[in-house]
Order: structure tokens, then sequence, then C-alpha cells
């Protein structure tokens, strides 16, 4: 990890056990489960997320055997190992990891592999399958892993020989790790477990149809510099691949150095300070009302990272429509796919910068920047206060000011999610951690547990989940991980006893039919729940009472806190494009139902 | 949430169809649609042929001719896919086959001199009074007999689509009992192998 992001600590207990080198080849034939253990330690890896079963009993008999450098941490539901893996990922910048077992096993971990994917999330994960004989035979616990996962997956291996394991797995790391990153499954027979070859870790692996981008076109680099300095209204919009590359720093250098305003994506959030006067927050469907406008007015839009989502655009034809659009990004693929480009700059983001900054000369912007401050005043985030209420906006609020920045917050997906990338404002990269592109309610808890898994012995940061009500039973079960592991995490549950983002689609575009979306009679006891998993219950009902209560969570450093936070049922989260429409078309704040739909 | 956004542009089905039904196309959907000739050098893997077609039906793509085989190294098979539809949005396919771990080299042909071919098995019912002008039929169009029983005959005819679908149309009065075609096979007329040949994909347009 860089300096730009979370601060390293040097007190913290480092993670690896530092006793002996991981062994990188042995003459004498071992097993495939041997194989598999000596591998994931040759290749650095620190935690596996996994549950066992038959088809890979003999890799758990081998961690008991060998006690490994990586800490393998048992997961109570394989979709919650998965999305550990992913905040884990998330958090560190490395390659998070996941071991399962065949059948059940592997088709539990789908949805994270999906969400991973969509994502840009380095993963591997690990199946067990049948023996290779009995493959395709409906076998027990049999599926098709690689079939069901293929549209889900960077890549995918079968490994059908022994000796292609320990390459195999080299191979799987480098494809997740490089160029756009993403999840690799690597499926593993029984038999090939249990068959022998002698180990031995590759350096590195060749894989000849697997380019990744070389550096990138100085002649683009030049036009894109000739842009900047030619426009008057120019914005960056910067998106999740901008931290990825591990970028933040030289983006905020060329947005100050420039003075260009930023917007950024759900997952750019991070990547440039939100305290700074030229951050505008994110854009799109709930982004500020200013940072849309400065986009529909914009000459010229930057895109760093990003890669023009639906969700950011609306209706594309009439997105930026005085914009010329340089973008720059690693994957080739992305480029003029949902709004076309001048000046497309293909390669990794941090080279790109790199080379750019120099040729970017400081731009007078002031009468733009003043445009945009007048934007910002007249329809700022705000939400009703003063009336003893609790809202979910003040709650993320305190937490931020609890904490100062100075915490990794994983979100689940619904309006809380919306509210934390408005108001948390957000200002290290690596610090906000959420499901964008699958919108996967059941992420935030484990993701936060990865994430926790991850900061260990590297940073002293609180890692706080965000979750609704709804969100949070999806995966309620992995704090019993968190108890098992004493960590520290604070979850937050930002309770309106609704399916609170459905039910704001009720209420605006149905009519307020709230089909399905009332939880008030059926969700549990969340303190009572929290306590049967041998996690601190805390609750707050009134504003005054959200400090103290903080207070209390944040003296608990010995195991999970969960506090259910009652707040209204009735609020909505504005600003919002509605789906389809124009981003000019923003709706402020609630107006009776049919005049927007 | 998920919600249907506007697409901003039709899938290439859609565009036909709005075609056919003498339906306006809107601005933006107006794009240029064309038949494509692609050729892919990929892993010889039955993996990678599922990725290579996958991607296509991902994006509603009919295909209306595959082929696969072997090339001079047996690890790499050569693909030739024939589709039809808008050309950006094939070109974005193409960067997104690029991608694909499993596939070493993409090429659009479309657009450049290429050779295309095709074979074609067909059998064909005759009498004594029809045969002779089956036999000329079948010369004029260089079809080699490969089977022949007391009442039926199986030709084999290599040629570019249309004069295969020329000829099935000439043997059909005569009825026929089974076509079998491989479906297009196609490379570029040049000198040089393709992986000299500079890479179209990364080419990006610049046009807004
Ligand atoms: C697995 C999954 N199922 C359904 C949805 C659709 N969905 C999106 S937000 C939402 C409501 C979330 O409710 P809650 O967790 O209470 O959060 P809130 O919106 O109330 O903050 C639903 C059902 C989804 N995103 N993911
Ligand atoms: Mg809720």
């Amino acid at each position: 990890m860089r300096t730009d992001t979370i601060p390293l600590v040097r007190s913290a207990r480092p993670v690896l056990s530092p006793e002996s080198e991981p062994v990188a080849a042995s003459a004498e034939p071992v097993t495939g489960a041997e194989i598999f253990v000596r591998a994931l330690e040759a290749e650095g890896v620190e935690v596996v997320f996994g549950h066992p079963g038959g088809a890979v009993i003999h890799i758990y008999d081998e961690i008991a055997r060998l006690k490994p450098r990586f800490q393998h941490i048992l997961v109570r539901h394989e979709q919650g190992g998965t999305h550990m893996a992913e905040g884990y990922a998330k958090a560190t910048g490395r390659v998070g990891t996941v071991l399962v077992t065949s059948g059940p096993g592997a088709t539990n971990t789908i949805t994270g592999i999906a969400d991973a994917y969509m994502d840009s999330i380095p993963i591997v994960v690990f199946t067990g399958q049948v023996p290779t004989k009995l493959i395709g035979n409906d076998a027990f616990q049999e599926t098709d892993t690689i079939g069901i996962t293929r549209s889900i997956t960077k890549h995918s291996f079968l490994v059908r020989d022994v000796r292609d394991l320990a390459w195999t797995i080299k191979a799987a790391y480098h494809i997740a790790r490089t160029g756009r990153p993403g999840p690799v499954v690597v499926d593993l027979p029984k038999d090939v477990l249990l068959a022998k070859a002698p180990f031995a870790y590759p350096e590195e692996v060749h894989l000849r149809g697997y380019r990744l981008p070389g550096p990138p076109d100085p002649e683009r680099i030049r036009e894109a510099a000739e842009l900047i300095a030619a426009s008057r209204r120019p914005l960056l919009y910067v998106g999740g691949g901008t931290i990825n590359a591990n970028a933040a720093d030289l983006l905020t250098q060329l947005a100050r150095k420039a003075r260009i305003p930023v917007t950024t994506t759900l997952h750019g959030l991070g990547a440039f300070p939100e305290d700074d006067p030229l951050s505008l927050g994110m854009l799109g469907m709930h982004g500020t009302w200013y940072a849309n406008q400065a986009v529909q007015h914009a000459d010229l839009i930057i895109a760093v990272g990003a890669r023009f989502d639906d969700r950011v655009t609306g209706r594309v034809d009439s997105w930026a429509p005085y914009a010329k659009v340089i973008h720059i990004d690693i994957d080739p693929s992305c480029i003029s796919k949902n709004v076309p480009v001048d000046c497309a700059i293909v390669g990794d983001v941090r080279e790109v910068l790199e080379q750019l900054l120099p040729l970017v000369e400081p731009k007078d912007t002031k009468e733009w920047l003043a445009k945009i401050e007048y934007w910002r005043n007249e329809c700022p985030l705000t939400y009703e206060k003063g009336d003893g209420k609790l809202r979910a906006q003040y709650v993320i609020e305190r937490i931020r000011a609890r904490t100062g920045g100075h915490a990794v917050v994983v979100t689940d997906v619904g309006q809380h999610q919306m509210w934390t990338a408005q108001y948390f404002r957000f200002l290290h990269p690596r610090t906000h951690i959420t499901s964008g592109g699958l919108g996967t309610m059941g992420f935030g808890l484990p993701a936060a547990i990865g994430a926790a898994f991850g900061l260990r012995g590297r940073s002293d940061w609180p890692v706080v989940c965000i979750s609704g009500d709804g969100g949070f039973v999806m995966n309620a079960q992995e704090l019993g991980v968190a108890a098992a592991h004493r960590l520290p995490i604070k979850v937050a549950i930002i309770n309106n006893n609704f399916l609170g983002m459905v039910r704001q689609w009720q209420e605006l575009f149905h009519e307020n039919r709230f089909s399905h979306t009332d939880l008030s009679d059926t969700n549990p006891d969340f303190v009572k729940l929290a306590e049967a998993f041998h996690c601190v219950g805390l609750r707050a009902t009134r504003p005054e009472e959200v400090d103290a209560v903080l207070d209390e969570a944040w003296k608990v450093n010995d195991r999970p806190v969960v506090i259910d936070f009652q707040v209204v049922k009735e609020e909505l989260v504005f600003p919002m494009v509605p789906a389809g429409a124009s981003t000019s078309e923003m709706i402020t704040k609630r107006l009776t139902p049919n005049a927007f739909v | 949430m998920q919600t249907e956004m506007d697409m901003p542009t039709l899938t290439p089905q859609q565009i036909l169809r709005k075609r056919k039904a003498g339906e306006p196309l809107l601005p933006g959907e107006l794009e240029q649609v064309h038949r494509h000739t692609i050729a892919v050098l990929l892993e010889n893997t039955i993996g990678a042929l599922i990725r290579v077609v996958n991607l296509f039906s991902a994006r509603g793509f009919n295909l209306e001719s595959v082929t696969v085989g072997e090339t001079d190294d047996p690890t790499v098979s050569r693909m030739t896919i024939v589709t039809t539809g808008n050309d950006r949005i094939i070109g974005q396919v193409l960067r997104q086959l690029d991608r694909l771990i499993d596939t070493l080299h993409v090429e659009d042909l479309t657009g450049g001199s290429f050779v295309e071919r095709e074979l074609c098995l067909l059998k064909v019912r005759y009498t004594n009074e029809t045969r002779a002008a089956i036999m000329d039929t079948a010369e004029i169009f260089r079809g080699k007999v490969v089977d022949i029983t007391p009442n039926t005959m199986t030709f084999e005819l290599t040629g570019p689509t249309s004069k295969i679908e020329a000829f099935i149309k000439l043997m059909q009065p005569h009825g026929i009992l089974e076509v079998a075609r491989s479906g297009r096979v196609a490379m570029r007329r040049s000198s040089g192998s393709w992986l000299t040949h500079e890479d179209p994909i990364l080419n990006l347009s610049s046009e807004r």
C-alpha cells in the first residue's frame, strides 16, 4: 500500500508469523493438497476466507498439519467469505483469497464473484470439485463451476493434472491482480489434490493471450494536455480505477495544479479529499446537484479510471452536451462504450497521470469555479433538522465527526449507502468500500470484516460498517466470525424498518403502494441479535443520544459493536435523477409524485 | 436497484426488426449496421471457444456462421465468425474479445480485402431424366460427386457463400435430401502473416 492511502502503523503486530521463509520448491513429490498450501504461502497470501467440505477436506488436513503462514478464517456462509475477500482486497490493494468445497460451497460464492467482477476487485476463489473421472456424471455435490462462473470471472481454470497446480495458482493471482483487476476461479478436482508431484512455485508466468496495456501513447497525452489548456470549464470525473491504480495523490496534484474541480463516482470517493473547495462530491443519480450541473455545463470532461456507468450518466445522449471528453483507463474495451470519447488514453492511470502532470499548466478557472459555487449555494446537500427526529444523514455526519474521516467505511446497499456517499465526506483512498456495480445487499458486514482483517497490523483506523436493516440480515451470520476474532468493528444499522430504497421508488413512482417493503413487524431486535453473537449491542432512537452511543461504542475494542439507529422511515435520498432521465432533470426535493413520472 | 435504462443504441436485432417493419430509426439508433467477418486466434480448448461465443450472445448478437479448427500450431485454433450488427458495438465486442485471456489475436476482416470460402455437401434425388441436367449444373459450379446411390447423388462444393447459395437454389427443384455447410473460413489477402498486421482494435475512433 502507498503512503497516500491509510497510514501504516509500526506498533501493530505483524500479520505473517515471521518464523520461516515459505518453501518455494521441493523435489520430493508431495500431494496436490500440500502443493496448494505451499503455493499460497509462496504467493504471500495472508488470509484465506474459507469453509470446508468433502471435496477440499485434504486441503484442510494439510492446513492443520503444515500450520502455514497464512491464517484461515472460517466463514459462516461462502457468500460472506467472498465479500470478506473483496473487503480485504479493497482495503489493502492486495488479492483476496477464498476456499470452498464443491457443489453448494461453490454456488454460494456466485454472488460474491459477480460482485467482484462488476467492481473490478481482485479475488481468487478456489472451489473443490468431484474427482476428474466423475465430472459430468451428476456426482454428489457436483456443479459445473467453471460453466456457471464463466461470464462473471476475468478468467477461470479447471486443474486436471497435479503438475499444473502450482503454475495455475501463480497465474490466477497474476490475472486477478494485473490490468483491470477481477475475480479468478480455480476449480480443484479431488483426485488432483490427492495425486503427487514435486513442488516448484514459479517466479512468474507467461500467458501468451494475456496482454497488458503497454505504456500510454505520449501523443495522446500531449493532446489531452492541449485540450485541458484550451478548456474554460474543465471537470475531472474520477472513478474507482484511480484508486485501484494507487493514483489518488497524482490526481489530487493535477486538480490543484490546474485548478480543475473534481467530481467522483461512488467508487471514486476518497480519491480526492472532499474537504477541498475543488471537490463537488459524487455525481450521477444521487450525486450532488452542483456536480451534475457542472457536468451539464462543462466544456471538457476528464474521465479518470471511470466507465460512464448508467447510474452516472442517466440518459446518455443528453449527458455533458457541451463537453469534449478525455478518457484515461486501463481497459481499452471501456473506451467509447457508453459515451463517445475525443481523446482516449489507454494505460495504467498512475503512469498516465505521471506523464500528464508536467504538461499541464496552472489555469485560470476562477469564473467557472465561481459559477459552481453559485450552484453549490443554490442547492446544497441538506436535510431537515431540529424536529427531534433521528435521521440517517445525522447519524452519518456524527460518525464522520467521531472519526474525523480517519476510518474505513463499508456500506451495504440502499438509501443508507447513498447517504453515506453524500454525507461522510471522504478524505482518503481505500476508506470507502461498497458494492456499486452489482449493488449486492448483504455485502456490507462481511466486507467490513474482510477489511478489518486487511487492516490488522497495518493501521489503527477503525472499520465502520454502515448497513440497512434489510441488508444486514442477509449476511448477519458473519457476526460470528467478527466475534470469534474479536474484531473491533463498529456496525451502524440505519434502521428505518423498511427496504428503504425500494420504498423510495414506490413512493416516487408507484403511488405509495408499499408492496412488500415494510419490515417493522418482522425485524429482529438487533441489540439482542448482536448479543446472541457475543457482540455488544447498542441502540439510539433520538438525535441527542447519537454522540453518547458512539462514545460508548468507541470504548469497546475487543469485540464488534452493533448499533441499532432507529431512524425515520419517510426520509428520501435527494437529489435524484430518475432512472432513464437526463442528468439535467434532477429532483431535488419531495414534490407531488406525479410531477415527474 | 435495477430498472431498465433507455438503451443508447438498439441491438442489431432490434434495428433489423425496425428496418423490416419500415419504422424510422431515431437519431442515435442511426448507426451503421454491416455484416462483419471476424477472425480469432485462440487457445485450442473448449473453454476458450465458449468464452468467445458467450461474448456475442451476451451482447445479443446472432452468429450467422462460426467455424473453428486447429492451425499449424496444434495448441492454437482459429475461429471465423460472421455476424451482422451495429459497427460501434461490434468494435466494442472485438475489444472485449481481445481482453479475454484465451484469445491470442482478434481481427475484423471486413473493410479490407479478404478471401472467404465455404464447403457444402449436398444430397439430391435424381432420375434417369434429371441426371444429365444435374451433372451439368454441378460441373458449372465445379461440384464433385462424392457419393452416388441408384437414386441419390452427393456433391462436394466449395466457394464463396453466394456460389453455394446459387447452387442450392438450382438443385431445389430436383429434391434436396440433405445439405451440410461448413460455415465460412476467411483470410486477409496480403503477403504478411496477420500477426504482423497493425492491430485495428486499439485504433480508437475519436468522432463524436
Ligand atoms: C441481494 C439484493 N436483493 C435485492 C436488492 C434490491 N434492493 C436494493 S436497495 C433495497 C432495500 C435495502 O433495504 P435496507 O437494507 O433496509 O436499506 P435502506 O435502503 O433502507 O437504507 C433492495 C431490496 C438488492 N440490491 N440486492
Ligand atoms: Mg432499511
